[in-house]
């Protein structure tokens, strides 16, 4: 009986003494914790709302769901927490998005488009008045107290989008659901690829030209946040 | 033997069929009187041929997303209501035009009427939206588009002192229904319409659109059309005058 109990005892000395080796086996982790930075992806129209109509035939609520889908996987394997407005042909009014948008906090609202005029990346932001923010805006014009911000996003956007090697506009435009986000908000049209000739060199269905694009973007919100985090 | 009785029904009858035929011809002389007179009666003058002005169009181009000011010469009418449809029926026919830069099907009789009326004062919330604008500067203005909207004595020039008015353009339903989706095209198509506005009849300050003569949502799903636009904030960033 009293030999069970030494050899209980040992046994549990060891464990321990294996734990704690285990333990300091293990590089410290930084204890400062992750600043929080969340970006909503809206997927344009949906569901009876169908868009525009694409040159293969395609409409613009796809190639808008397909690219917020791309564009989150590269957004979560960067670390980023992404929300999006709709994750299937449905139907989301306006106000809703806009709402989604809102309830996330967000550090950048991307709403998502696609258009066969024109060509390469066309970047708008809202065209309300800056204003200074106020406890309860309204709701149409909540996007106001945003739109320095907003501004600023787009240039951040511009700027690695042009260093990928695409054209940009720029442009401040009315559109129902960024003017109702208060997050740095910024309407993204995708168009064709197109050369001095005006002839399409990347259409809107070449994966290869969504996988670019997506991936700049990606890559722009990734510095928007290094931005966002610095003090 | 036919009895007596039908002899005389069939005289009757007879009788009554060249009675209706007399009167109704009577009738259809009268009705062809009435038309003839009417006629008559119908304005007769003949359709003024207005001199040809040198007219200020905005002009999109959907390559750079650009407002560029040209000149074209044509005939403008006195009213200014008929003036604006004027232009604005030139601008979109140059966007129906096979080598369009700014691509939209309808031409001018996509403008059904210019009304206008009175401006509305209203806040400085919202200011209208700016036209799109390339990375690097792409808006050009040519010297003579310069000279040409600083003619004198144009009727134009001549009613900027008065008040300004507010213009509810009147599309067809057409006309949105063929436009190309998309944000950049649609607000192009809508400031170009108020920039040409505001560049050919300066007290034009506002802008507001119906489609077959209702409110409409949007043109084609992106550009606002339920907003009254700020014409003066659509003219290129160089503006029309010096």
């Amino acid at each position: 009986m009293r030999s069970t109990k030494w050899v209980l005892t040992a046994l549990l000395a060891s464990g321990l003494t294996g734990v704690t080796v285990f333990a300091q086996s293990i590089p410290a982790v930084p204890a400062a914790p992750q600043a929080r930075f969340v970006v909503v992806l809206d997927a344009a129209h949906g569901g009876d709302e169908t868009g525009g109509r694409m040159n293969n035939g395609g409409l613009e609520k796809t190639f808008n769901l397909a690219m917020s889908v791309r564009l989150r996987s590269l957004l979560a394997a960067r670390g980023i927490q992404v929300v999006t407005t709709r994750e299937s042909d449905m139907t989301v009014e306006p106000n809703t998005r806009a709402g989604i948008a809102n309830h996330a906090q967000a550090e950048a609202c991307l709403s998502l488009h696609a258009s066969e005029s024109g060509s390469g990346i066309h970047l708008f932001a809202s065209s309300l008045a800056p204003a200074q923010p106020v406890r309860f805006p309204a709701w149409k014009t909540a996007q106001a107290a945003w739109v320095t911000r907003s501004l600023a996003l787009a240039g951040a956007l511009n700027s690695v989008l042009q260093h990928s090697g695409m054209s940009v506009t720029l442009g401040r435009t009315t559109l129902p659901v960024i003017d109702s986000m208060a997050c740095p908000a910024v309407a993204i049209e995708i168009a064709p690829e197109l050369d001095k000739d005006k002839k399409v060199t990347a259409g809107l269905d070449d994966p290869n030209y969504q996988a670019r694009v997506a991936v700049a973007l990606a890559a722009a919100l990734v510095e928007w946040r290094t931005e966002a985090h610095q003090p | 033997m036919i009895p007596r009785y039908q002899k005389y029904l069939f005289a009757v009858l007879l009788l009554a069929s060249v009675a209706m035929g007399v009167v109704l011809w009577q009738l259809r002389e009268r009705a062809h009187q009435r038309l003839i007179a009417g006629q008559d009666s119908a304005p007769t003058k003949a359709p003024e041929v207005a001199p040809a002005e040198q007219a200020t169009l905005v002009v999109a181009n959907d390559s750079d997303g650009s407002l560029l000011i040209q000149t074209h010469s044509l005939p403008l009418p006195a009213d200014p209501g008929a003036r604006a449809r004027a232009v604005l029926g030139k601008l979109l026919d140059l966007y129906a035009a096979p080598d369009a830069t700014h691509s939209v099907p309808g031409g001018g009789s996509s403008v059904t009427q210019v009304f206008l009326m009175p401006a509305p004062e209203i806040g400085t919330s919202t200011s209208a939206a700016s036209k799109p604008r390339s990375a690097e500067s792409r808006v050009s203005v040519s010297v003579s588009s310069r000279s040409s909207a600083n003619s004198s004595g144009s009727p134009a020039e001549n009613a900027q002192e008065g008040s300004p008015q507010l213009a509810v353009v009147n599309l067809t339903g057409s006309f949105a229904a063929s436009h190309p989706s998309g944000i950049e095209a649609e607000l192009l198509t809508v400031l170009s319409i108020c920039a040409t506005l505001h560049a050919n009849l300066p007290r034009i300050t506002q802008v507001r659109f119906l489609v077959d003569g209702q409110p409409r949502a949007t043109l084609a799903g992106h550009g606002d059309l339920t907003r009254t636009y700020l014409a003066a904030d659509a003219v290129p960033a160089e503006g029309l005058h010096p």
